[in-house]
């Protein structure tokens, strides 16, 4: 059992190393932030002596080297733009992307699965059909312009939903949410929405080829022919089989989830870690860039380490074949 | 490792191709893939989309970035309205510049399909190669080439194109590497896995057993019997690629103002959304949701087509 273990978690930690030397790299190479920070009329020595104090005007492997060591020690450098430390900035931003990371997730397990029992259930009925485009048009659409159309709907014609920011959020453990309170809720909609709908078609998908697979199952037909009919069949012996894959492989796609939380953010400005890259990588604030870009592999690698996990420990055979 | 002779066309032997069927290949496959009316009307909007894209320049009523045939006075024009300096008709309205939006997107439509099948080709051919190699020469090559592919699937697309496009900067070819690298582990997987089954069927023995190198039997005898994976794989990934594209254009660390793409167009036009001028976005975004569905419908029907398994039926 150990050894997969090790060596799944070596594969993660290269990942994450990869990762971070491609990103400080490459970071280094485009425009010299220096000019951004000082004012155009300082003297050569002033915008040295800036750089001196940034540590850039060491060489790249020295400032790789020192960013490792620091890295370690949790410490990934100063924000050009903010001046604090870029780690505490990201982790800041980071309760806002979960939040609505979060949200989507449950968003399209509550929309998807009963979609997808739906479907697979009536295949040859209009609502099936009117399932299977909805989910085809869900994995087609590019995320960012599903994001603008809802708003256009519902924000600009309708009125109904705020089409950006966050609102007011409760503490909850000294963390602000936003579902704390009702007008937090009204923002989270679109973008968790917006988010939750290539997964929602995911989940469709799953759900209705898992249904028509179990329906045919013997255990299924020997219920109906017990007599056991309707709500009970579908919450008792169908659903429960069906919703064993769909659930773990949505586990797996929490990660593309914060990913893509970066499209959303940007559309509906909410103020996450999302948001926080793009706003970063256009200001050339390097050390925030590469401490976004190191807790978002680093959180992605996890999630997917502890699906894998999950699936040694709940499925028998492979625990069996690991011993 | 790989001979480039092996690519060329006049090295044709006998005993390697397909027996002749009643009907050519490629006549069943098209036959096959006509009977859906969905892809038929997919393909026809992605010809329309392409003859559009590619004679951009002829098909427009304006040249959109020329600037003595845009005038500032008719920005923000709603779709049918006559410009005041030329008396020109704008199907489609103007954007914030006072550029016919339809000329604009005929544009971007020219851009996007470029810079994603471009992308696609390219992964596709290293992909190709990696995949075929890892197949053919198995053991440590096969680990390192398949570790890598791992790896880097084991992350999400568009926070690998994030990373590169954060640290390349902006462009036109920085976001085509980043698409090229952010694909080529897709194909090289599928490969791999087609080139697996083939291989051991008895006519990769007996290539093996003439002595012919390794380079020709992945590509002539190999490959010819992987097309099937290789076409599915390309279509889905194109699309794939076009969506990418729009997504990290739209972000504005794609491609730049200069190269403006659909996503481009639609990011210059959400600003206006919000004030209800909402053609400047949903029109480029319309052509873009047209031209992604559309290659991704054909990439779903040429699976069914290509599927060995319903192909008996």
């Amino acid at each position: 059992m150990f050894g997969p273990l090790l060596q799944r978690i070596r594969d993660s930690l290269i990942v994450v190393a990869l990762m971070s030397a491609i990103a400080f790299t490459g970071i280094h190479l485009i425009g010299d932030p220096i000019h951004l920070l000082v004012s155009p009329n300082a003297s050569t020595e002033e915008v040295d002596a800036a750089a001196r104090s940034l540590g850039l005007d060491r060489p790249l492997h020295e400032q790789y080297a020192l960013f490792v060591k620091h890295a370690v020690e949790g410490d990934l450098g100063r924000s050009f733009v903010f001046n604090r430390p870029a780690l505490s900035i990201v982790l800041e931003r980071m309760p806002a992307t979960l939040e609505m990371a979060f949200v989507a997730l449950i968003l399209a397990l509550a929309i998807g699965i009963p979609l997808g029992l739906v479907a697979g259930l009536m295949p040859n009925s209009w609502a099936h059909k009117l399932i299977a485009g909805f989910s085809v048009a869900g994995v087609t659409i590019p995320t960012f312009w599903k994001g603008l159309i809802l708003i256009l709907i519902f924000s600009v014609n309708l009125g109904w939903l705020p089409s950006g920011g966050r609102g007011d959020t409760g503490q909850l453990f000294g963390i602000a949410f936003s579902f704390m309170t009702w007008d937090g809720l009204r923002h989270m909609i679109l973008p968790a929405t917006t988010l939750a709908i290539f997964q929602i078609s995911m989940v469709i998908r799953l759900t209705e080829t898992g249904t028509r697979d179990v329906v045919q199952q013997e255990y299924v037909r020997f219920a109906r022919a017990k007599g056991v009919s309707g709500l009970r069949l579908l919450a008792r012996h169908i659903a429960p089989n069906v919703m064993i894959p769909v659930v773990t492989a949505v586990g797996l796609e929490f990660g593309h989830l914060i990913a893509f939380s970066v499209v959303t953010e940007s559309v509906f400005a909410w103020p996450g870690m999302g948001k926080l890259i793009i706003d970063s990588i256009l200001h050339l604030d390097r050390p925030v860039v590469v401490a976004y870009l190191m807790v978002t592999v680093l959180l992605v690698v996890s999630i997917n380490l502890v699906v894998d996990l999950l699936y040694v420990i709940l499925d028998p055979r492979l625990r069996a074949r690991s011993k | 490792m790989i001979k480039t002779e092996s690519f060329k066309p006049q090295d044709q032997e006998a005993g390697q191709a397909a027996p002749p069927p009643a009907q050519t290949p490629w006549g069943r496959i098209r036959k096959q893939f006509l009977l859906s009316k969905t892809a038929a009307a997919a393909l026809l909007v992605f010809a329309l989309l392409f003859v559009v894209a590619w004679g951009a320049p002829f098909f427009s009523p304006q040249n959109p970035y020329d600037l003595a045939a845009v005038s500032i006075v008719d920005a923000e024009l709603p779709p049918g309205a006559r410009s005041e300096a030329s008396g020109m008709l704008h199907v489609l309205g103007t954007d914030g510049a006072g550029r016919d939006l339809l000329s604009a997107i005929f544009y971007g439509l020219r851009i996007s399909m470029a810079v994603g099948l471009l992308s696609a080709m390219a992964a596709l051919c290293i992909g190709t190669t990696a995949g075929l190699a890892a197949a053919y020469f198995g053991g440590r090559v096969d680990a390192f080439l398949m570790r890598i592919v791992d790896l880097q699937l084991s992350l999400p697309a568009i926070l690998v194109a994030l990373v590169l496009l954060a640290s390349l900067g902006q462009g036109v070819d920085k976001t085509l590497l980043a698409l090229v690298i952010v694909q080529w582990a897709y194909y090289a997987r599928n490969v791999r896995g087609a080139a697996l089954v083939e291989q051991q069927r008895e006519y990769v023995e007996a290539a093996m057993g003439q002595g012919l190198p390794a380079g020709r039997i992945m590509f002539r005898h190999v490959l010819p019997n992987c097309m099937g994976t290789l076409i599915v794989t390309g279509t889905l990934q194109t699309a794939h690629a076009i969506s990418l594209e729009a997504t990290m254009s739209f972000l504005g660390i794609g491609l730049p103002q200069t190269e403006p793409s659909l996503g481009l167009l639609i990011a210059n036009g959400f600003e206006y959304m919000l004030t209800n001028k909402y053609w400047i976005s949903v029109y480029p975004g319309v052509a873009l949701v047209l031209l992604v569905g559309a290659i991704n419908l054909i990439g779903d029907r040429l699976r069914v087509v290509f599927n060995p398994k319903l192909d008996q039926v």
